[in-house]
């Protein structure tokens, strides 16, 4: 991680009204402060600081470009993954620094579990998949067990449990993203990260996503990325709006209960996204 | 959601269609009024037919305002201004209704005299119609903050109208108990106060949902809000 001059910083940051964006007063499992990332010299996002709450689904949203995906992947230190970033400010998990050195971002990464737009099974068997993650960490127990008790809460198991030794490739859209959050529960996440996992999804698999979304967050926090508004008022309590214009880049103008956000939002650059004059 | 641009114009064609009703509506008001002050049959059996107008432009409204909820999915100030169009469409046709209720009982007064000189009624009809001007022209208004106070500024007018109608209450049982004779003449007169007093009300409710419109909170406009239903010929 590299350090960015205030001299390059001071052109990007300005703060947005505090009175905007919610904070809690019970410890937050996330929280970032002034977290700025750049690619080479090019800002994603800009003095980001928010609070995620315990057993929530927080819905991140804005136009494209305007920094979700950087921000989201922040939270499992994805970023560090990618050439000439800079990362700027603290993100804290469990009120300790995710980016302290002597953090393993690999072990951060069971802890905050990811799920993307495409579903990415591996190319083994359902039962495979899922195992993967309780194998490689060494959990003990009964395999078995755990496999069928992921794919019960990922609402799986009774779609696939005479068909675990089949290929996960062979599954439908739906059944892989599904399978890929068996995968993502099977080593007990306090929360898991969603980058538009409905994206590429037909309307009877998106509901079946949203419905366990709603059903996860009784136990697991969850940080959905999406751009379908509907989306996000039926499954997040929270919703951030992140914005990019002329003057600034990956700035959180908003963050707000979600009938906030969609029915009376504060800042009229969230009103005109939401509504769709901008984005 | 279609092009915001189409999604624009559909709102716009809305409103004017508001715009629409609302000058049938209050032209409905002002003529059942000059009807009954003027005991012109003709004039008031126009206004019973013309109430048809009415009832169709408010489903008009109705299945415009359905369709772009089901095309749009709309949210924020878009959503409270089609429910809000929604809301007024069917508050103006109940002032419709009123009005032709008014028409009404000036057939049933027809070929007797009236029991004094029409000056209250038509006053608070004045008052009525007055109130339907200021919360449309609040609906119309693109500033929140100039919107919500033009939509309030109606309290005090509810509020006149109101005392307008305990007087006129008072002085028609008075003259009903001084002759029963008057009871029939003075009955339907109290029915036709009652009736602008609703109308005055009902002006209230258009003037609230506007409020919520420009600032999306629910708050009652004027003092008490009282929605009991008394008989009308309405």
């Amino acid at each position: 991680m590299t350090e960015m001059t205030e001299t390059t910083l001071s052109n990007f940051r300005d703060s947005p009204d505090p009175a905007n964006i919610i904070t809690f007063d019970e410890k937050p499992v996330l929280e970032t402060r002034h977290l700025s990332v750049l690619y080479g010299s090019k800002p994603a996002i800009m003095d980001v600081s928010f609070q995620v709450p315990r057993n929530e689904v927080i819905a991140i949203i804005g136009p494209s470009g305007s920094g979700k995906s950087t921000l989201l992947r922040c939270f499992n230190r994805m970023n560090d993954l990618i050439q000439n970033v800079t990362i700027e400010g603290e993100v804290f998990f469990e009120e300790e620094r995710l980016y302290a050195p002597e953090v393993d971002p690999t072990e951060i990464r069971f802890r905050i579990g990811m799920v993307f737009q495409r579903p990415n099974p591996f190319p083994k068997s359902v039962y495979d998949n899922v195992a993967f993650g309780p194998r490689i960490n060494g959990i003990g127990g009964d395999l078995d067990q755990l496999v069928e008790e992921s794919l019960r809460r990922a609402a799986l198991w009774d779609e696939v449990y005479d068909r675990l030794d089949d290929s996960a490739l062979e599954l439908s859209g739906g059944q892989q993203q599904r399978l890929c959050i068996a995968r993502a529960l099977a080593v007990d996440p306090e929360v898991i990260l969603m980058d538009e996992p409905a994206a590429s999804l037909d309307p009877i698999s998106t509901q079946a996503i949203e419905v366990l979304i709603r059903e996860l967050a009784q136990r697991v926090t969850i940080v959905i990325v999406t751009h379908n508004m509907q989306q996000a008022q039926r499954v997040a309590n929270y919703a951030a709006v992140l914005m990019t214009d002329e003057s600034r880049v990956g700035e959180l103008i908003e963050y707000g209960p979600t009938e906030q956000i969609f029915g009376t939002p504060k800042d009229h650059r969230t009103e005109a996204y939401v509504t769709g004059r901008i984005g | 959601m279609l092009g915001r641009e189409e999604f624009d114009r559909d709102l716009g064609q809305l409103e004017a269609q508001v715009v629409l009703l609302s000058a049938l509506v209050e032209s409905a008001v002002l003529t059942s009024l000059l009807a009954l002050k003027g005991r012109d049959d003709k004039l008031a059996r126009q206004v019973i037919a013309d109430d048809d107008l009415i009832d169709d432009k408010r489903h008009d409204i109705e299945e415009s305002c359905v369709a772009l909820l089901r095309r749009e999915a709309p949210v924020a100030r878009d959503l409270r201004r089609i429910l809000t169009i929604l809301h007024l469409a069917g508050e103006l046709e109940r002032i419709g209704d009123y009005a032709e209720g008014i028409a009404k009982i000036n057939l049933l007064l027809s070929g007797k005299p009236l029991l004094k000189e029409l000056v209250d009624i038509p006053r608070m009809g004045d008052r009525a119609v007055a109130m339907l001007k200021h919360s449309l022209e609040a609906f119309l208004d693109r500033d929140p903050e100039r919107a919500e106070a033009t939509a309030m500024s109606v309290g005090p007018f509810d509020e006149e109208v109101d005392s307008l109608y305990y007087s006129i209450q008072l002085e028609l049982i008075d003259l009903m108990r001084q002759n029963p004779d008057n009871v029939e003449p003075g009955t339907y007169l109290l029915w036709a106060a009652h009736n602008v007093e609703r109308i005055a009300d009902r002006a209230t409710n258009i003037a609230e949902r506007v409020v919520f419109q420009a600032t999306g909170k629910l708050v009652r406009v004027g003092g008490d809000d009282d929605d009991a239903e008394a008989p009308s010929a309405g």
